[in-house]
């Protein structure tokens, strides 16, 4: 049966770029539609009417939204190179590692991007406490996932191509030598070529930052 | 091999009876610790879910696990009686995305909502009926979001079911009336008259006197405010 995948994304979503990931690690063919945000097609109304966001993958005229949930499809659907291990308990440390990213780790990081003052401060400290349990857990492991990259690696994988993005624009470390775990988790993960060749381009991530700083910090 | 299964809970955190309900459905048998979430959290607590210091915690053979969502697919992937998710892929991904809808949007909508001082409640209030408009969407007029069975979706919105009643008893407020959402307030009558599910709520009086409390204590900090 032809199968007919689409990615509704953009060009610099981290949400989008893990489910690019998972259909290039498993060989999936799809269609890529980038999405202006400012401007949001018809169709991606039609296919996420309740959060009206990307990514949605539509798979055999079918829309799933979320990113996680979309990974965990993908995962249901094509068996090749899994994301998720089979054992029950190691599936519940993927999963709970994926969700301290989204609600734990990457707000807290935002937060430094975003805040000023005391509000920044607060920020750096929990971002700092996150960045700590997420070192702890690579203790041993050559990734999230162990010897071969999992759905955690996927999740996390935006701090391989945005956290420089991050500290060029701040002028903050907000990753450095207390975290030597995550330091080399971030050079294996970024030299596999299916995650690299996927980076969206670092120039226009600092265009694109530098102009969201200048908005979030008005120079005065 | 003789199966040690416990739950560390809180008498009334929807979050906990999640888990239990999911385990009674399932027919798992299993041990609740209580624990004193305000005052004094337990070593134990502490040790199985150092990163972030909550419940539930459940506790299968030594291992623990936190989160109540990523417990209860842990639950149903490890007890197969009475599955709460379907088999096809896409059924799941649409269950697995009303139950994040529910638990991410929803919950704190509502709790906002309940909670919020006079001069930001209409705009809290009008959220939160967004939210249970959409969600009552996904009902589809079936008996429960699971179809003809209590599923992931039914145990994630067990708030609304059973918490949200009481709150708006203690405020004063209405939220989810029949008038309103009709399947939605029809569901919360289906999903409380299950057995399972009555076994696994807290004692109505004593939550109501909770919350009761809360709206006494929210009234005595806006008085002391203005004064």
């Amino acid at each position: 049966m032809a199968e007919e995948v689409k990615l509704f994304k953009t060009w610099s979503t981290p949400f989008g770029l893990r489910v690019v990931w998972a259909l290039k690690l498993k060989g999936i063919q799809y269609d890529a539609i980038d999405e202006d945000l400012s401007n949001k097609s018809a169709l991606l109304l039609q296919y996420n009417p309740v959060y009206k966001k990307v990514p949605v993958l539509v798979h055999n005229g079918k829309p799933i939204s979320e990113s996680l949930v979309i990974l965990e499809y993908i995962d249901e659907t094509w068996k090749q190179n899994p994301i998720l291990p089979q054992d029950p308990l190691e599936k519940a440390r993927e999963r709970f590692w994926a969700k301290f990213n989204d609600e734990k780790l990457l707000p807290s990081i935002w937060g430094v991007f975003t805040k000023e003052g005391k509000e920044r401060e607060e920020a750096i400290a929990d971002s700092l406490e996150n960045l700590k349990f997420v070192e702890e857990e690579l203790t041993g492991k050559k990734f999230f996932g162990g010897e071969k990259i999992g759905l955690a690696d996927l999740v996390f994988g935006w701090l391989a191509y945005l956290i420089c993005v991050f500290e060029e624009v701040t002028g903050l470390k907000i990753i450095d030598e207390r975290f030597p775990l995550l330091l080399a988790w971030i050079q294996e993960f970024s030299e596999l070529p299916i995650i690299k060749d996927n980076f969206p381009p670092h120039d226009k991530l600092i265009i694109k930052y530098q102009a969201f700083y200048e908005k979030y910090h008005p120079a005065k | 091999m003789s199966e040690e299964v416990k739950v560390f809970g809180f008498w009334c955190s929807p979050f906990s009876r999640r888990v239990e309900l999911a385990l009674k459905l399932k027919g798992v048998q299993y041990e609740y610790i209580e624990e004193d979430v305000f005052k004094n959290k337990s070593p134990l607590l502490l040790k199985y879910n150092p990163v972030h210091k909550k419940i539930p915690v459940l506790l299968h053979n030594g291992k623990p696990i936190a989160e109540s969502l990523v417990i209860l697919e842990y639950i149903e992937e490890t007890w197969k009686a009475n599955p709460i998710l379907p088999e096809d892929p896409y059924e799941k991904a649409m269950v697995r995305f009303w139950t994040k809808f529910a638990d991410e949007k929803c919950l704190p909508a509502l709790w906002k909502a309940g909670w919020s001082p006079e001069n930001e409640r209409e705009k809290a209030v009008d959220e939160a009926c967004e939210c249970l408009k959409t969600l009552e969407s996904a009902l589809k007029g079936k008996r429960f979001f699971g179809g003809e069975t209590v599923g992931l979706v039914d145990i994630a919105a067990n708030f609304i079911a059973f918490w949200l009643r009481l709150i708006q008893e203690a405020t004063g407020q209405e939220l989810l009336s029949a008038e309103k959402f009709p399947d939605l307030f029809k569901w919360t009558d289906e999903f409380g008259s299950c057995s399972v599910v009555k076994e696994s709520l807290p004692p109505r009086d004593k939550l109501l006197a909770f919350f009761k409390a809360r709206v006494a204590e929210a009234m005595d900090a806006q008085t002391n405010a203005s004064k």
